[in-house]
């Protein structure tokens, strides 16, 4: 065993199998590089993460922006998630915080991302997700804190569908949940 | 009997269908109480408690009375016949009341779905149809749920028209075209059943239940919906009430809206030769429409009017109504009633007497007819259907004129529309609909649907026909309460319609009394002597109509019945072919039996390994809190009784966290990385309320410490390394890394290489044993776990060796020896309680007078007399090995019970009375009908000394 | 099912939320100087009332943030939220 492994692999060629119709695009996006960062928003602080990250932190409650291959999005008043592609470094953002108030923590492995996308990824999710997924008023730019069929979860759409962003422990669980939950949409 | 045309059914094709064995044919578009009708069978069921035979009552879910057994495809019980689509295969039975589950598990997938709209509209009848119409013009999301499987409402029912169209084509334009909108979702076959806060709504979808055996098995069965709406519109029409005479519960006793609708609907003439019943105009169009089908109308028998009263205070037929039913030819017998409904098990004759000649003013029978009659049509007026409006906590009014209950107000963002709040022309309804509708939206006006001026109905409330004998006087047919039932529960002192409906049963059925619920509480008003309007109604409670479980369950069933979280190693586990606990939602590998071992032999030989050799286990589910800002420590002060800000870098201290109260919340380690950096671990189950806690203390009690706390958990895997040999094993994996005793003490944490893999390493101990905790990213786990294994020399062991071995050391678990109602001294941990700190959370309630109590209950060893006897956890302990009289003084109970392969014997801990106090008393534990002596000992019983933890 | 506003994210569902007590109740400053009785008092009494109650929620499945809500305890309709450390509103 030379190789790490993602929360969700045992489910690649379920997940590709599922994706085969056109309805639905279901996949893993594994080992991406994820950090929680803790600064209040007013703060010189902050004003300096938002240069090393490309764009200012969003300070409008859901949202997230997204910087050449780095998105941040918002999670609290003074919490956000960066996410960037795998292998991104954690330090910049740490150098730029410095040892003034603000943490910034590796979170990477905490969480994987699920793909759902296609022309019936937001049908799919309404199954087990209370929020309202209609495009005009969950679209790109958008983000969201709430529970998956009961799992918690990070929701991002994006251009190539929704981002759910779950807990590694949950990856399983809701990768069967998700495959269930497709039957319908596959024939 | 069919019709030999007409009706909303497909007559190209036969369906087969069997009843009670026999078999009968029908088309698409039937009910199966339709189907049963056309092919002459009345009896359909019989009553619960007499035994009477019943037949069909209603045309819809409201049926009280034609309750069904579906036999096959799939069994299910208690169907009303009226809702019971008609498809090929379909074998029923009827009911003597109750119905019978089916015993083989459902094959058939339910499902449920979240739905969010600007507008939900509650019914596709006229009124519906025009404010859904009205709500999508103004561009709204729109859902329109009905609950039969094509839309129209009464329309399909009464023949009449809609902007020139005949009105079931102007329903099934209307839902066309709204059905093309993007945002607008028809849904049919949907019951809305539940109103709750914040316009929160349920319905079920009945998907393929039509389709029988055909049904495909990829699609959901039923579909739970649960809706978001910002407005209600509710057009949810109108329950035709019925009058209570004797014999109103025979077969071919039918409410005169029903059997108008299955002359329409279904092409179905329910009888043949016929007395109409009334207290209200719309009869009338019944007796004419079903004159017109066919049927011999023998007479139209109107309470109102009438010789004696003529002109004076008793109302008359309407006027334009009474005259139609005579240019029909159909004789009116104004001022009278049907005193009775006879046959042999269905109806054969009416009985009828003028209203000023029955009992209680003049003797019975006088003056009466009786008439030759197959079907007795009843209409006592209109019920508005104000359940859900009712559910939505909304307050009911009682309309004088229209003798019945109307919506009032609500506080919620609903409206109602149509029947629903009173309205009975076709016309009204479609403005009221179409002007509901508009106002939920953007308030602009609509253009109303036409239809024919008709005049408007109206009616007397007139609720029992009087007799000498009330006890064939149905009130609920479905739980056969008779309105002498109800007067008996008056005469026996009951005030309350809620108390009657409990002491009687009136309301409780099936039906929930859709039909009979205001009947019952005019018949009790009536013996009070109180106005109906005073005495009100019993409670609107959802379901509207019966749920089954297997539809709310939905696909939260087996393995998705609640999230199930595991490790990164979890696969290696089940590979290994380990046992699982649940601990939470965490599945944890309980113990790995080898082939032919049961459950105490591998536990014994996972401890033996643990503390003879080496063994590992995965430890990856305790909760990780990174603690980070120039206050951390301060802040773990105040949150651990210990002190944490003490802490070197690179040291790891254990700790334990109260409530306010003094009781231990949570135990852990916490491991400094930095300055202001600390790591803390939590018990598995109380991750997330931990983290919970530090922020509720951050923001509402701290905003000004300099802390920030982040949920690494799942960041990190975790392996245990435990035992005598594991310091060699781990120097073997981690070249780098010193690992003596010296170099890496008890009790502090290095960043080294294991297999290859980054990792941080904490020398702790939860088994006594010389122990480590190897931490790499949940990534690396899977690889680090299988390192280890592939040395062929670590013993995986599971929860249960870890308890075993923490119970044999006396560590408490959270959740089994603590269970909020403990503190750290009466656990034996005096020390770790800071005498030092002027205050940590907690603190004060330690001194508390009952906190210190010397008879609180204390955390002791206990050892069996026969030490092969594992007490079971939860036992009770008492003093004497003889029980005294009840009430027995209790002094404690088992709260961990093993075989331990180290001592050689069974043991336990337990929670005594005093027990710090106790030790080497003798209790005794009731234990299979006797009472087995046990020793108290101190909670630690394996190596007290501490000896082995460097190895 | 309450749809409860969180003051950072909006109109949430009430399962998203985690129930707080009633709020307004402060650790004391001083425990130690406080008698048993009113350390009880802080500890295990409060209000019951019927009508308008200030009470404190977290948004545990979204933001994670506590925040103060005014609930009409018998019809369930919240007439304000606030955040931690803003004063009560005034509510007719
Ligand atoms: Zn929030």
């Amino acid at each position: 065993m030379a190789e790490r492994r993602s929360p969700a692999a045992a489910f690649a060629g379920r997940f590709a199998a599922a994706s085969e119709g056109g309805a639905l695009r279901l996949a893993e996006l594994p080992f991406r590089t994820q950090l929680n960062l803790r600064v209040d928003p007013a703060s010189p602080a902050a004003r300096d993460l938002g240069d090393a990250l490309g764009a200012p932190l969003p300070v409008e409650p859901c949202t997230a922006v997204t910087a050449g291959d780095v998105t941040v999005a918002w999670l609290g008043p003074d919490e956000w998630l960066v996410i960037a592609p795998p292998g991104h470094r954690p330090e910049l953002l740490s150098k730029a915080l410095g040892d003034r108030h603000g943490s910034v923590v590796d979170v990477s492995a905490q969480r994987t991302t699920l793909l759902v996308g296609g022309p019936r990824a937001r049908d799919l999710l309404a199954h087990g997700c209370a929020l309202d997924l209609h495009p005009s008023v969950f679209g790109p730019g958008r983000c969201a804190q709430t529970t998956l069929a009961r799992a918690q979860v990070v929701l991002l759409p994006q251009a190539d569908g929704v981002h759910v962003l779950v807990r590694s422990s949950f990856a399983a669980y809701l990768a069967e949940w998700l495959l269930d939950a497709a039957t319908e949409y596959l024939r | 009997m069919r019709r030999a045309s007409g009706g909303r059914i497909d007559r190209s094709r036969t369906l087969r269908f069997t009843f009670d064995g026999h078999e009968y044919t029908g088309h698409p578009g039937d009910t199966l109480a339709s189907a049963l009708l056309a092919a002459g069978v009345r009896r359909v069921a019989t009553s619960v408690k007499l035994g009477r035979p019943r037949g069909v009552f209603s045309a819809g879910s409201e049926e009280p009375s034609a309750v069904v057994q579906i036999e096959a495809p799939f069994p299910e019980p208690m169907l009303p016949a009226t809702t019971v689509e008609l498809y090929d295969g379909l074998a029923a039975s009827s009911l003597p009341g109750r119905g019978r589950l089916a015993a083989e598990p459902d094959p058939a997938r339910y499902d449920a779905v979240h739905a969010h709209c600007d507008v939900l509209v509650v019914g596709a009848g006229p009124a519906g149809l025009a404010a859904a119409r009205a709500a999508a013009a103004g561009g709204a999301r729109v859902i329109l749920a009905d609950e039969r499987p094509e839309p129209g409402g009464s329309l399909l029912g009464t023949g009449e028209s809609v902007d020139g169209l005949p009105g079931a084509a102007w329903a099934a334009a209307t839902v066309a075209e709204l059905a093309e909108l993007p945002d607008v979702t028809v849904l049919p076959r949907t019951t809305v059943f539940g109103y709750y806060d914040d316009n929160y709504l349920i319905a079920v979808e009945r998907r393929t239940n039509h389709l029988g055996a055909a049904a495909p098995a990829h699609v959901s069965r039923e579909r739970v919906w649960r809706i978001r709406a910002r407005r209600v519109v509710l057009a949810t029409g109108a329950h035709e009430r019925p009058i209570a005479f004797a014999g109103n519960d025979l077969p071919g006793v039918m409410l005169a809206g029903a059997a108008r609708a299955y002359a329409h609907r279904y092409g179905v003439l329910p009888g043949r030769r016929a007395v109409v019943f009334t207290a209200h105009d719309s009869a009338y169009a019944a007796a004419l429409d079903l004159a017109e089908a066919g049927v011999e109308v023998a007479a139209v028998v109107d309470v109102r009017g009438g010789t004696r009263d003529a002109g004076g205070a008793r109302p008359a037929p309407g006027a334009e109504w009474a005259a139609r039913a005579r240019a029909r030819g159909i004789e009116l017998l104004a001022g009278h009633v049907v005193t009775g409904a006879h046959g042999d098990g269905e109806v054969s004759s009416v009985t009828v007497a003028a209203r000023d000649d029955v009992p209680g003013e003049r003797p019975a029978g006088a003056g009466g007819r009786s008439f030759e009659a197959d079907l007795l049509l009843v209409s006592g007026g209109w019920n508005p259907v104000v359940h859900l409006f009712s559910q939505s906590g909304g307050t009911l009014r009682h309309d004088d004129a229209l003798g019945t209950l109307v919506p009032d107000a609500s506080r919620q963002a609903v409206e109602v529309a149509g029947a629903a709040r009173g309205v009975l022309t076709l016309a009204g309804c479609l403005a009221d609909g179409t002007g509901a509708g508009a106002r939920a939206t953007s308030g602009a006006a609509a253009r109303v649907p036409e239809a024919a001026a008709e005049p408007e109905p109206a009616g007397e409330p007139y609720w029992v026909v009087p007799a000498a004998d009330h006890s064939a006087h149905f009130v609920d047919l479905q739980r056969d309460v008779t309105v002498a039932d109800l007067r008996r529960a008056v005469g026996a002192g009951l005030r309350s319609v809620e108390h009657v409906k409990r002491y009687t049963t009136a309301g409780t059925a099936h039906d929930q009394g859709k039909t009979s619920g205001l009947l019952a509480s005019a018949v009790v008003a009536e013996a009070l002597g109180v106005p109906v309007a005073e005495l009100g109604v019993t409670t609107f409670r959802a379901p509207y109509l019966p749920v089954a479980f297997a539809t709310l369950a939905g696909r939260d069933r087996g393995a998705l019945h609640d999230p199930v979280r595991v490790t990164a190693l979890h696969e290696w586990h089940v590979a290994a072919g380990a046992l699982f606990e649940n601990v939470g939602q965490w599945k944890r590998p309980w113990y790995y039996p080898r082939p032919g071992e049961d459950m105490e032999a591998a536990v014994l030989r996972e401890c033996r390994a643990a503390r003879e050799g080496v063994a590992a286990m995965d430890a990856s589910t305790l909760g990780k809190i990174d603690v980070v800002g120039a206050d951390a420590g301060e802040f773990l002060d105040r949150l651990y009784t210990n002190l944490m800000s003490t802490l070197k870098v690179g040291a790891v201290r254990y700790g334990v966290m109260c409530r306010p109260d003094g009781m231990v919340f949570d135990d852990g380690t916490v491991v400094r990385l930095a300055d202001d950096h600390f790591l803390v671990t939590t018990t598995t189950g109380n991750a997330a309320a931990v983290l919970d806690w530090m922020e509720e203390w951050l923001q509402t009690e701290w905003p000004s410490l300099r802390v920030h706390c982040t949920s690494v958990t799942e960041q990190w895997a975790t392996v245990a390394l435990v035992g005598p040999r594991s310091r060699e094993v781990l120097a073997g994996l981690a070249p780098g890394l010193a690992v003596g005793a010296d170099d890496f003490p008890f009790m502090t944490w290095r960043e080294a290489e294991v297999a290859g893999i980054p990792a941080r390493v904490c020398r702790i101990s939860f088994s006594g044993e010389l122990a480590y905790e190897i931490n790499v990213t949940s990534w690396d786990g899977l690889r680090l776990w299988t390192s280890i294994m592939d040395l062929g020399v670590v013993t995986p062991y599971g929860t249960e060796t870890m308890h075993v071995l923490r119970a044999e050391k006396g560590y408490p678990i959270v959740g089994q020896d603590i269970d909020g109602t403990v503190t750290p001294q009466d656990l034996g941990m005096a020390w770790v309680v800071s005498k030092k700190k002027p205050d940590f959370v907690g603190k004060r309630s330690h001194a508390r007078a009952d906190t210190a109590r010397p008879d609180r209950k204390q955390l002791v060893g206990l050892l069996p007399e026969d030490p092969g006897l594992l007490l079971p956890e939860g036992a009770h302990l008492v003093a004497a090995d003889v029980l005294p009289e009840p009430p027995v003084p209790m002094l404690g109970h088992v709260t961990s019970s093993y075989r331990s392969a180290a001592l050689g014997r069974t043991f336990a801990l337990a929670l005594v009375k005093g027990g710090h106090g106790r030790i080497g008393e003798r209790l005794y534990a009731p234990v299979g009908g006797t009472l087995a002596p046990v020793t108290v000992t101190s909670h630690v019983l394996y190596d007290p000394e501490g000896a082995r933890r460097d190895g | 099912m309450l749809l409860i506003p969180c003051p950072w994210c909006g109109p949430r569902e009430e399962a998203e939320f985690h129930y707080g007590g009633q709020a307004h109740v402060a650790y004391p400053d001083d425990p130690a100087a406080l008698s048993d009785e009113e350390w009880a008092r802080y500890l295990f009494f409060r209000d019951n009332p019927k009508g308008v109650f200030a009470e404190r929620w977290s948004h545990s499945a979204g933001c994670r943030r506590w925040f103060n809500a005014l609930r009409d305890t018998a019809t369930n309709e919240i007439h304000a939220v606030y955040r931690v450390g803003e004063p009560r509103p005034v509510t007719s």
